[in-house]
């Protein structure tokens, strides 16, 4: 057993902890209320390296792996649930082309996706396919050299701002799931359009849009992977992405106990600070062994990922759990500080709103609850 | 432009904690950083060098576990880091160290400029700069909030209580850096992966150096840290009372005048 950090992980969080503090608190409230994508932040992170993690040096990343994306991403979470999303949503993309692309497309791709600044999408949900995944009708049918795609994808976190988006199509729509494909759609490609823009309860500032396409036309060479491999690598994108949600899940929780812990200290009542009433420290107490906890399911399977494990148990009970957390932290931080926690002037109740699509996104809680249950039934 | 940046490693806090018996910094469970002034002091030296080429080195004094802050500086940009570190080292005040620093840079060689930070956050003595600078019998400025490499001299913006000095330096030159020279840059994540996996720093003890021992050390150091306590602050406060404001204001300023306050 090891839990420790290294020394290069712990400057990495020093980092992010600065970044966070200088670039990202201050616009946080900001963007809940305009709901604009954070452009000039995600240009930073790109510049910082962040965007790069887990794309190795050979292809202009940073290198590192899901250790180091929890450490930023959690921190980002701290101050701002909906950065840290851009950040964890776009690092999906890069994972998929990294693990089932061609070596063209991981030359092509990768280093625009890291320090290249360029951001990615993933686009799987449809109006009728949200945890039923296999319900997908988008059709990607070939015509020579080409794909023609059609169909509407939704709830697609950034895809307004991606350069690139990684779409899931038919290309054999008798096969059903098994004619599920992996298709590269960048930018500008005729036929390709931005739909509704969602007006969200939370991470406003993450751009959750419609996707249009109308008989768009995708150059074969931006197949990933090999035709029918589209379910396998939306599965295994997946179960990576969980661990960026409980990331996300995490950082607002701890953040929200920060904020908890400052308040505590500094408002009387009755005399006396809030930390001599026994009855919120007994909340602050679950809050932090709750948050422990789900720290350490977080890193462990990030840490199995990394040993190329089996995880997709860990990383559904990781997201599960530090989802469920995120909500019960945010809820008594906010209790904790009473009228002022219900007001927009403190962060609670935004914190409060951002941890609730942790619960619901890359999986709801339930969905987790039917793939842990049939990983220990197996 | 080759710059050498002598750092130094502190506890980061602000509420510095003595061990009362011995005088000396509490520095368990304290974590370290980079001194902050001398963050300026790298940032100001990482910006010439993107402007006009050369070196940035980074030296510090310190026990093993000062590599850390030299690890962080390579991060940020620095392109050779070196420890001094010996047991004859410890217990070195101001003087003891910029002994011990010049000897480092004389044996460096050719520079031109050497960035310092004001003053450390523990200490907060502002002496080693300066007296590194006296030692290598070079110029100095101190308090730099701006910095323009002019050919063979230096422009200095120099911060002053009463107002600003513009200071022209030929070099090679030792300025110390305030806050208000610059931004220091967070690193790149790929950056600090290279500085801890991949970047040698180099350790130099007395061997290395030339260096008289009766300088450096404990012994070698004419300050001794006889005893450190917290000064317990008294405050007082009086209500003037009167029948009108302008009586009140009228006996506020004759009490001010009486303590010549005003």
């Amino acid at each position: 057993m090891n839990f420790d950090f290294s020394d290069a992980q712990k400057m990495i969080r020093q980092t992010a902890q600065e970044f966070t503090e200088r670039y990202v608190a201050p616009l946080a409230a900001e963007l809940d209320l305009t709901g604009e994508f954070p452009r000039e932040t995600f240009a930073r992170m790109a510049a910082h390296g962040f965007t790069g993690i887990g794309i190795p040096e050979e292809y202009g990343g940073s290198g590192g792996s899901d250790i180091e994306k929890v450490i930023v991403v959690s921190e980002l979470a701290k101050k701002c649930g909906a950065t840290a999303a851009t950040l964890s949503i776009h690092m999906i993309f890069p994972a998929v082309i990294l693990k089932f692309g061609t070596e063209e497309q991981k030359k092509k791709y990768l280093p625009a996706m890291a320090d290249g600044g360029k951001i990615s999408a993933f686009a799987l949900t449809e109006p009728n396919a949200g945890s039923d995944a296999a319900a997908v009708k988008t059709t990607a049918l070939k015509d020579g050299d080409h794909y023609i795609l059609n169909g509407t994808k939704c709830f697609i976190t950034g895809g307004g701002q991606a350069d690139h988006v990684v779409v899931f199509a038919l290309t054999d729509p008798s096969k059903g799931l098994k004619g599920l494909s992996a298709l590269v759609v960048d930018k500008g490609m005729p036929g390709f359009s931005i739909g509704k823009i969602e007006d969200k309860m939370g991470i406003r500032a993450s751009e959750t849009v419609e996707l249009i396409f109308d008989n768009c036309r995708v150059p074969a060479e931006n197949l990933v992977g090999k035709e029918g491999a589209g379910f396998k690598i939306a599965m295994t994108a997946l179960d990576g992405a969980r661990i960026g949600v409980a990331a996300q899940a995490l950082g607002i929780a701890e953040g929200a106990l920060e904020e908890t812990v400052k308040y505590m200290k500094e408002r009387v009542q009755f005399g006396k600070p809030l930390t001599a009433l026994q009855g919120l420290n007994w909340y602050v107490a679950e809050m932090a062994t709750k948050i422990e906890c789900a720290r350490w399911m977080t890193y462990r399977a990030a840490t199995l990922k990394i040993k190329g494990e089996p995880y997709t148990k860990e990383a559904a009970m990781a997201k599960y759990n530090a989802s469920e957390t995120a909500l019960f932290v945010t809820n008594l931080a906010l209790q904790i500080h009473g009228g002022y926690g219900y007001m927009k002037d403190y962060p609670l109740e935004r914190m409060m709103r951002d941890a609730k699509i942790t619960q619901i996104y890359e999986g709801t809680s339930e969905i987790h609850k039917v793939v842990i249950a049939r990983e220990v039934l197996k | 432009m080759n710059s050498i940046v002598c750092i130094k490693q502190v506890p980061n806090t602000n509420e510095v904690r003595i061990n009362q018996e011995t005088g000396t910094l509490i520095r368990d469970g304290v974590p370290s950083i980079i001194n902050p002034d001398d963050r300026n002091a790298i940032e100001g030296a990482l910006k010439i060098k993107e402007e006009l080429g050369g070196t940035v080195t980074v030296i510090t004094m310190g026990p093993e576990q000062a590599k850390a802050a030299l690890r962080e500086a390579m991060a940020m940009g620095a392109d050779r880091a070196i420890l001094l570190s010996d047991r004859a080292f410890a217990g070195s005040d101001t003087w003891a160290t910029a002994t011990i620093l010049a000897a480092a840079l004389d044996k460096i060689g050719e520079t031109d400029l050497i960035f310092c930070g004001r003053q450390a956050i523990d200490g907060d003595t502002a002496q080693v700069g300066p007296e590194l600078a006296e030692f290598l019998d070079i110029p100095q400025v101190t308090y730099a909030k701006e910095v323009v490499v002019e050919k063979d001299k230096v422009r200095v913006t120099r911060y002053g209580e009463s107002g600003d000095y513009i200071m022209e330096a030929p070099m090679p030159v030792m300025l110390t850096a305030i806050r208000e020279l610059n931004e220091p840059r967070l690193p790149h994540v790929r950056s600090i992966i290279e500085a801890w996996e991949k970047k040698d720093i180099e350790v130099w003890t007395m061997e290395d150096l030339t260096i008289d021992p009766t300088q450096i050390g404990l012994k070698g150091s004419p300050t001794n840290v006889f005893r450190s306590f917290v000064p317990v602050r008294e405050k007082q406060s009086e209500i003037i009372q009167g029948n009108t404001p302008r009586e009140k204001a009228a006996l506020l300023l004759d009490r001010l005048s009486s303590q010549k306050l005003v």
